[in-house]
């Protein structure tokens, strides 16, 4: 996906560099690098089997991000993200113990139970004007509660259904893993969404001044709203592929998407203060992060490097573009 | 005439914030089998102490209009560091303590430098720069383990004159010497201004960049406090990833409750330290009254979500639509 990118761009410079936003190249370009110096480390590293395999892996933080990636563009955060992406997990795995109709249902529940988080964290944030790090906190700490009761503090015994687990690791396409399709459906509407829409103009502009949003005539508290109950649908349907991934739900298997979710978002030159940036650069850090886990799993670094490593990349790329203007 | 009311809006959160404390704990003790007794208190107040400090930590920074999730790590990191450093004579004890309390100021500092000179958002930041605090405090201990000097630690979370908590003492103690001072100089003013409105405060010629830095570099430094007393009550380090997030989860719970605004600007160290204990004291009293301590998690979690819902009631003193947008 990054050389055809690239590839075009070596076609027709100028405008498109003019045009392109420096983060998104930056970020591609780390990308192009991470590929290199993983090709010096072993040679299966530019096999279409490895790539393919990354972009299967990646494709789970991508269906997360993206909703991210809205809730950010509000100048708003999404910290429920853990939780969410294990109550989607464990609802669709629990609805699978209840008969043939349960079966059927399970992917629904499952994405349902993560809208009424985030719908939950919309009210807060919408309509009690209560800061979104905060609320957000909140109900990841009651989903928590919520599942430690449901599961008795064990990850819990019922396993994923057949099309979970065809969704996650099945080829409708052959060779072409079904996640990625996925991905790829799921980002094509997001891209439809935010810039062929009205709505999808709406978050840009709240994000940029909600009250000016609101002088003109929009209900932003409705929008906000909506943008919240998709990022927890989102997280959960994640947490469903995960699943489906594993063949079962696990306690604190979201945990490991909060971070990547917002340095990919973030990364991808989306800014967190809301209002600027482009699903590619959300894609481009995706597999930028992916990458990075990657190659540091490949290299055997133990947990404890992997999070140093990985707290200081992102430090270090947002110093790089993501920084705030100077007070003056 | 006019003071006393001044002083009272001012305190209006903290004083709240002790009644809450006091009404819980009233229940608390009252429930408890053993009754309202030396050793109650005293575990009670070895429990609250932890949180108080990483509240605190959390307040300063809170103040500036900031917000620093990376407290739960650097309390883990200390923990960790305090397991190999603070052992054997009482002058390597001391060295330790001195070197413990060193790293958790450094790593206060690098919040601060990040967040104020290299202009990040401090939620990005400091969740980045936890992710590399926890990292090393998982390098330094890859299992559970470790030791304490054991006088120390029993003499600062044993009793007194037989009667007062020595950790309540020591909080005391680190209130006078650290909050107090601070929020009385010019740092801490600058502080206070910037997370106020930064604009007026960077206009008036207050020293804003100096007074966040302090305010994040102290807050590393009441973390690491938090860290050490952890490994008094512990003997052992620990890196679980699990109790440094909820330590940075209920300290928010906490400066909320001590009626601390995220806004920035407002609240006192103070009203953050009952609030800890408050909320320590609701999350025990599921005990007293024998529930199953599977509900706990959602018990707090409930708590949580009903003290941020609550300043959505100044909603209703809005006169003018267009304020409920920032």
């Amino acid at each position: 996906m990054s050389e055809t990118t690239l590839g075009g761009i070596a076609g027709r410079v100028p405008r498109f560099i003019r045009r392109a936003d420096p983060a998104v190249l930056t970020a591609f370009a780390c990308i192009v690098l991470l590929l290199f110096l993983g090709s010096l480390y072993s040679r299966s590293f530019l096999s279409p089997e490895y790539l393919l395999q990354q972009l299967k892996v990646a494709s789970f933080l991508g269906v997360i991000a993206t909703g991210m990636m809205l809730v950010i563009l509000l100048g708003q955060i999404d910290l429920s993200v853990p939780w969410a992406v294990a109550a989607g997990a464990m609802m669709a795995c629990a609805a699978a113990a209840y008969g043939p109709v349960g079966v059927a249902l399970a992917i629904p529940f499952g994405i349902f139970c993560g809208m009424l988080i985030g719908v939950v964290n919309g009210i807060g944030v919408a309509y009690l004007r209560i800061p979104s790090m905060i609320i957000t906190l909140a109900t990841n700490a009651v989903a928590q509660g919520l599942m430690v009761v449901y599961t008795g503090g064990f990850s819990p015994q019922d396993s994923a259904t057949g099309a979970m687990r065809y969704l996650a690791t099945g080829f409708a396409i052959p060779g072409v893993p079904n996640a990625v399709i996925i991905w790829a459906l799921i980002g094509a509407a997001m891209v439809f969404v935010l810039t062929r829409t009205s709505f999808g103009r709406t978050v840009y502009g709240i994000g940029n001044r909600e009250r000016a949003a609101y002088l003109s005539g929009i209900d932003t508290r409705r929008v906000v709203m909506i943008a919240f109950a998709v990022s927890g649908g989102l997280s959960a349907f994640g947490g469903v592929l995960l699943a489906g991934y594993a063949s079962k739900a696990a306690q604190s298997m979201g945990d490991a998407y909060l971070l990547p979710s917002i340095a990919a978002v973030v990364l991808g030159g989306t800014s967190i203060l809301g209002g600027r940036g482009s699903y590619l650069g959300t894609v481009a850090g995706v597999i930028l992060i992916t990458l990075l886990q990657s190659i540091l799993s490949v290299m055997q670094m133990p947990e404890a490097g992997r999070q140093i490593i990985y707290g200081v990349v992102i430090v270090a790329m947002l110093l790089l573009y993501g920084r705030a203007p100077a007070s003056r | 005439m006019k003071d006393w009311r001044y002083w009272l809006a001012e305190q209006r959160g903290t004083l709240l914030a002790f009644g809450i404390f006091i009404v819980m704990f009233v229940i608390y003790t009252s429930n408890h089998p053993a009754g309202f007794t030396a050793n109650v208190v005293q575990t009670a107040s070895n429990k609250g102490v932890l949180l108080a400090f990483v509240a605190m930590a959390q307040t300063l920074v809170v103040i500036t209009a900031g917000i620093d999730l990376s407290v739960g790590m650097i309390f883990l990191l200390t923990n960790c560091l305090a397991s190999w450093l603070v052992v054997g004579t009482p002058m390597q004890t001391t060295l330790g303590v001195i070197a413990v309390l060193a790293v958790g100021l450094l790593c206060g500092a690098i919040n601060g430098a990040i967040v104020i000179y290299g202009r990040l958002q401090p939620i990005v930041a400091t969740i980045a720069t936890g992710a590399v605090y926890y990292g090393i405090g998982l390098l330094l201990r890859p299992f559970p383990g470790g030791s304490v000097n054991e006088d120390l630690a029993d003499a600062l979370t044993g009793r007194a004159f037989g009667v007062v908590p020595a950790s309540l003492v020591v909080l005391l103690a680190v209130v006078l010497v650290i909050w107090v001072p601070f929020s009385r100089s010019v740092l801490g003013r600058a502080a206070y201004a910037a997370g106020s409105s930064e604009t007026a405060a960077y206009m008036s010629g207050v020293p804003i960049r100096r007074g966040k830095f302090a305010a994040y570099t102290l807050a590393g430094l009441l973390a690491a406090i938090g860290g050490l007393f952890l490994t008094f009550f512990t003997y052992t380090g620990e890196a679980a990833y699990a109790s440094g997030n909820s330590y940075t989860l209920f300290s928010i719970a906490a400066v909320v409750l001590g009626g601390v605004s995220l806004f920035g600007g407002k609240g006192s160290a103070i009203g953050a330290i009952f609030g800890a204990l408050a909320f320590r004291t609701i999350g025990d009293l599921l005990f007293v009254f024998d529930f199953d301590p599977l509900w706990q998690p959602l018990f707090q979690g409930v708590i949580l979500l009903v003290a941020v819902s609550l300043g959505a009631f100044a909603l209703f003193r809005v006169r003018n639509r267009l304020e409920w947008f920032l």
